[in-house]
């Protein structure tokens, strides 16, 4: 092994890992080129996008701006893990895919993870509470309006279940 | 991105002896909301990386009747922001949390990395010193306390020596007849801010006239700008539309902006003039009420 390279213990997806890593690696480079978990999307690399936004420990946050030796002993979800394991979508998924919440595509897996860990966080948000978490993911196409009311619509259906 | 030797500290003791073992060499990352870009942009490269992220020790946010307010420095901002005690107690300080970069960045990035890395279009910096706020600085040998407005020093600089560790930050009771402002003027809600201000008024008790002023901008010099001059136009005067207006255009007179690719030095100026004027007034109204 190279001497440089410091081992860390991690779950992704529910699934344990054990992986040696040079300290420079951040957590979007180990979950897209070790681990193999593309969905995570890689673009601005400055902090400010959110296409790498991931769950750790029940929190969204940047996997580009964080060094996978941070993240050692926690648990991360990625967009593959919304899923179930026979590919049941999460309701926001199933939500964003009925509102056409995306056009090229490319910052959905963030807005996903952003919007999942907002509303485990939120049992009742306002349309206010969702534009003002969902600030960090940026989207090129401009496509703001369909994935809010996905979101919303998520809530609602919550709402109704719960009664 | 360079490769660097990474030490991850299990307690503030070892966080220091490794400082002093490596100052000459050694970075201490936090959250790395802002060095981990900087990594990779070789805008800096140290030899050594010193992780405290994980040092619940200094994760914590007390109150005390008597003492007052102290954070944590490795505080996230989203802790700060959602603290109860906060937002009943210091809600200014609550509200500007809510302002810092996203969601994302609040839930990683701590109080005390923002400070350190001394960026002036820092939020948090203007809103603590408005508060009144000191941070202690911890070394293997010791511990000294300074006063916020003396910690920074230039773009991305501040007092704190290579062998220093920002442990906490300590800000005092509220105090009476004092309404705290914190004000800014961002294209995106989570982008970069053009400028903010925060602003402290203290009123005498019954009357409109003010006792004590603060003025602090982000964006506008080299550091958080501490408008002096500003202030002591307000200082044990009745506060008037015009005498507001006058000290809102002499605190863009005190300002030194650049120009980049989010704003010109003139516009920010301008700016400046229309934000320092409403958060005085809303400073004065909180006062008055207070």
């Amino acid at each position: 092994m190279d001497s440089t390279k410091k081992v860390i213990k991690l779950k992704v997806n529910g699934e344990a890992y054990e992986v040696a890593i040079k300290p420079r690696m951040t957590l979007l480079q180990l979950l897209r080129n070790e681990l193999g978990l593309t969905g995570t999307k890689q673009a601005c690399m400055d902090n400010s996008c959110g296409a790498c936004t991931v769950i750790v420990d029940k929190m969204a946050v940047k996997s580009c701006s964080i060094l996978a030796l941070q993240v050692n002993g926690k648990e991360i979800t990625s967009v593959e893990g919304l899923a179930s394991k026979e590919g049941t979508l999460s309701p926001l998924q199933e939500s964003f895919l009925e509102h056409s919440a995306f056009q090229c595509g490319f910052c959905t897996p963030g807005k996903l993870m952003s919007s999942t860990a907002m509303l485990e966080e939120m049992p009742d948000p306002t349309e206010e509470d969702v534009r003002r978490d969902m600030e960090g993911n940026l989207c090129r196409c401009t496509g703001y309006v369909q994935y809010l009311e996905a979101i919303m619509d998520v809530v609602r259906k919550r709402k109704e279940a719960a009664k | 991105m360079k490769d660097f030797e990474y030490f991850s500290a299990g307690s503030l003791q070892e966080a220091c002896s490794l400082a002093y073992e490596y100052k000459d060499v050694g970075k201490i990352l936090a959250g790395g909301q802002s060095l981990i870009t900087l990594l990779r942009q070789k805008l800096i490269s140290p030899t050594c990386l010193i992780d405290i992220k994980g040092l619940k020790e200094l994760d914590y946010i007390d109150f005390d009747q008597n003492a007052g307010l102290r954070i944590g420095a490795l505080t996230t901002h989203r802790a700060i922001e959602k603290s109860p005690l906060i937002q009943e107690k210091y809600s200014v300080l609550s509200e500007m949390e809510k302002s810092v970069a996203s969601v994302q960045t609040r839930n990683w990035g701590t109080i005390g990395g923002n400070l350190c890395s001394a960026d002036p279009i820092g939020d948090p910096a203007p809103c603590l010193i408005a508060l009144g706020a000191k941070l202690k600085l911890v070394n293997a040998k010791g511990e000294r306390v300074v006063p916020m407005e003396e910690f920074f020093v230039d773009y991305f600089t501040t007092v704190i020596e290579p062998d220093e560790i920002l442990a906490e930050i300590q800000l005092p009771l509220p105090a009476s007849n004092t309404g705290v402002e914190y004000m800014k003027f961002s294209t995106i809600e989570a982008g970069i801010k053009i400028v903010s201000t925060s602003v402290a008024i203290a009123v005498m008790p019954g009357t409109d006239v003010c006792d004590e002023a603060k003025i602090i901008m982000s964006a506008v010099a080299p550091i958080p700008l501490v408008a002096n001059k500003a202030a002591q136009m307000l200082k044990d005067k009745k506060l008037t539309d015009d005498l507001i207006v006058e000290a809102a255009n002499m605190a863009a007179s005190e300002t030194d902006p650049t120009s980049d690719v989010h704003a010109s030095a003139e516009y920010r100026q301008q700016l400046v003039k229309v934000i320092v004027k409403r958060a005085i007034r809303q400073a004065f109204e909180k006062a008055k009420k207070a």
